[in-house]
């Protein structure tokens, strides 16, 4: 038997902070009587684990299992800054939906220790551990309205389609296994290499079942059925955080494995992702135009990101990847923005989730309206805002990399998605209000909605700055 | 192939060629030789859930602690270390289950 060595802990320590400031976040429940401290203690963990970020070093530990590089780092930022803003936007939500628990907050991290896990996972069972610690803490956020029979729905919904997708990517584990002897990416693309074996067919079967179980988390099409249903059910600032993390989670470990992995059958798999690329833009944009609730709109919308983003990693190329980083880092400020306003209008006894909801908001609050505007404007991709440099710079890599009639049907997507983002808009400045619309407006969510607006605008006047982080992360990938 | 057919087979050959007497008690479901007392289907109380749920949860830990022992001498110290974090947790657990009265049967 030989020797055990001590791994190099460093480049874990995040998640190991990550871990012990979860646990004490759950005892802290027991503990203080005052939900708010928990969302207080949570920002602050989150915080802690930025600092204890940035002084890692990059390097594999673990064997190769675990990579703290570039490209983890920056996905790493993008799941925190998504704990903070989901945290500032739920404080008052909870009280209002009378779900005021302290469980709510470890969760959060708990899901969110996943995804970091996956960012870094080097090895396929420690990406399929990350990816179920991030399924199961948001299946149970899903349904954290217990005596809603929606939130219910969403959860099992999820649940249920979640472990179904566990499976494909369990399956698609064992294969690659099976044929290579390793769980290793880099030794998995070495063997295959190797080996000759890229057209083998068990090598092409493994990649498809990754492909399902990756479009499940990003919900892409056809495997985005679950979507419409968990994001209109759950809380709304679950919503806000499961589009955002697991999203960006998913197109993590998507980048990583088939870029690795599978980095020598790349004809094989962009062919099996361009169709869901188109599909999944054509689905998400045209179903969206017939919503009349603002969450199920926002799912669909969701969907059809997922396949702009896609073209960023059907390019293949580092600046295709490192497009899809900074479309997601964008997605994520314009997402929980637009949540923060719906969740704004969601007060005792009114839903406030219906489109028709926004009518003549402008004449009420026109402050919230004009952040509305400014998130409906970016998540259109009208310049200049972020979601117009985000969706560029994916066009532009993918149209370098040849990609262009794919480009040309994106963008003729992307116009039509003007028309359901551009209709709130409408409805709100354009219309008179029907009835006294209340908001529910407090000093965190405020906080919340600056940092994203702001976001959203300078990245969107200044994008250098994302863009080139982003390659520099890509760079040592 | 052969073994499908030889399974199936034997199930079908055995189904017309037995004897079949059947009686009241012989159709009964066999509940380790008690009388059935209901229908095995009705619902149970969410607490015999969370009393299953925290048996395996600390089934899980014995189970890994066993192979553990075993090979401890050849491990060392790192193992061993590895092993009181894992049980620090599941700790935390517990007293996160104690807290919230999941002991409590009422």
């Amino acid at each position: 038997m030989p020797e055990f060595v001590m791994p190099d802990l460093a480049p874990v320590m995040p998640e190991i902070v990550m871990t012990i400031l979860a646990l004490v976040t759950l005892i802290a429940d027991i503990i203080f009587k005052r939900k708010e401290t928990l969302a207080i203690l949570s920002i602050a963990s989150v915080v802690l684990v930025f600092f204890v970020l940035f002084g890692t070093p990059f390097k594999t530990t673990f064997n190769g299992m675990f990579i703290a590089d570039g490209y983890s780092l920056f996905f790493k930022l993008i799941f925190l800054l998504n704990v903070v803003l989901t945290v500032l936007i739920s404080m008052r939500y909870l009280v209002i939906e009378r779900v005021n628990f302290g469980e709510y907050y470890s969760l959060i991290l708990f899901a969110t220790l996943g995804m970091m896990l996956m960012a870094s996972a080097g090895d396929l069972i420690v990406l399929y551990l990350g990816l179920e610690l991030m399924a199961l803490s948001t299946y149970i956020l899903a349904g954290f309205i217990t005596y809603d029979m929606k939130s219910n729905e969403a959860a099992m919904k999820y649940f249920l389609l979640g472990a179904f997708a566990s499976a494909f990517l369990l399956y698609g584990i064992s294969m690659i296994y099976g044929l290579t002897g390793t769980t290793d990416l880099n030794a998995i693309s070495e063997y295959i290499i190797l080996n000759g074996l890229t057209a083998n067919p068990v090598v092409m079967l493994s990649m498809i079942l990754f492909a399902v179980a990756f479009s499940f988390k990003i919900a892409a099409v056809p495997f985005h059925m679950w979507a419409p249903d968990a994001y209109e059910g759950a809380p709304t600032s679950v919503t806000a955080f499961m589009s955002v993390g697991p999203k960006a989670a998913g197109f993590a470990v998507l980048g990583r494995v088939f870029l690795i992995a599978f980095g020598s059958v790349r004809m094989d798999w962009s062919a099996v992702l361009i169709p869901i690329a188109i599909l999944t833009m054509g689905v998400g944009n045209i179903v969206a135009l017939s919503q009349t609730n603002i969450k199920r709109m926002l799912a669909y919308s969701s969907i059809a990101h997922a396949g702009y983003a896609l073209l960023g990693i059907i390019a293949g190329t580092g600046e295709g990847l490192a497009s899809v980083m900074n479309y997601l880092l964008i997605y994520a400020f314009m997402n929980i923005g637009a949540f923060a306003v719906i969740i704004m209008l969601r007060t005792e006894g009114f839903k406030g989730d219906t489109i028709t909801d926004y009518e003549g908001l402008a004449k009420s609050h026109p402050l919230a309206a004009a952040l509305m505007l400014v998130f409906m404007f970016s998540l259109t991709g009208i310049p200049p805002t972020a979601g117009f440099m985000g969706k560029l710079y994916i066009f532009m890599s993918a149209v370098y990399a040849g990609y262009t009639w794919l480009v040309v049907v994106a963008v003729i997507f992307s116009a039509i998605s003007a028309y359901f983002y551009l209709r709130i808009v409408m409805y709100m400045y354009m219309r008179e209000p029907k009835e006294s619309v209340s908001l529910a407006a407090t000093p965190a969510l405020g906080i919340a909605l600056a940092i994203t607006a702001a976001a959203v605008i300078i990245i969107g006047v200044l994008p250098s700055a994302v863009v080139s982080f982003a390659r520099a992360a890509v760079a040592g990938f | 192939m052969i073994a499908t057919a030889f399974a199936l087979g034997a199930l079908v050959v055995g189904s017309i060629f037995r004897l079949k007497r059947p009686y009241a008690e012989k159709l009964m479901p066999y509940e380790s030789g008690n009388p059935p007392v209901g229908e095995p289907r009705q619902r149970f109380s969410v607490k015999f859930y969370i009393i299953a749920m925290l048996f395996v949860v600390f089934d899980v830990e014995a189970v890994f602690l066993y192979p553990w022992a075993i090979v401890f001498d050849k491990i060392g110290l790192y193992a061993f270390i590895e092993m009181v974090i894992f049980i620090v947790i599941l700790f935390v657990g517990y007293i996160y289950a104690w807290k919230k009265e999941a002991f409590v049967w009422d």
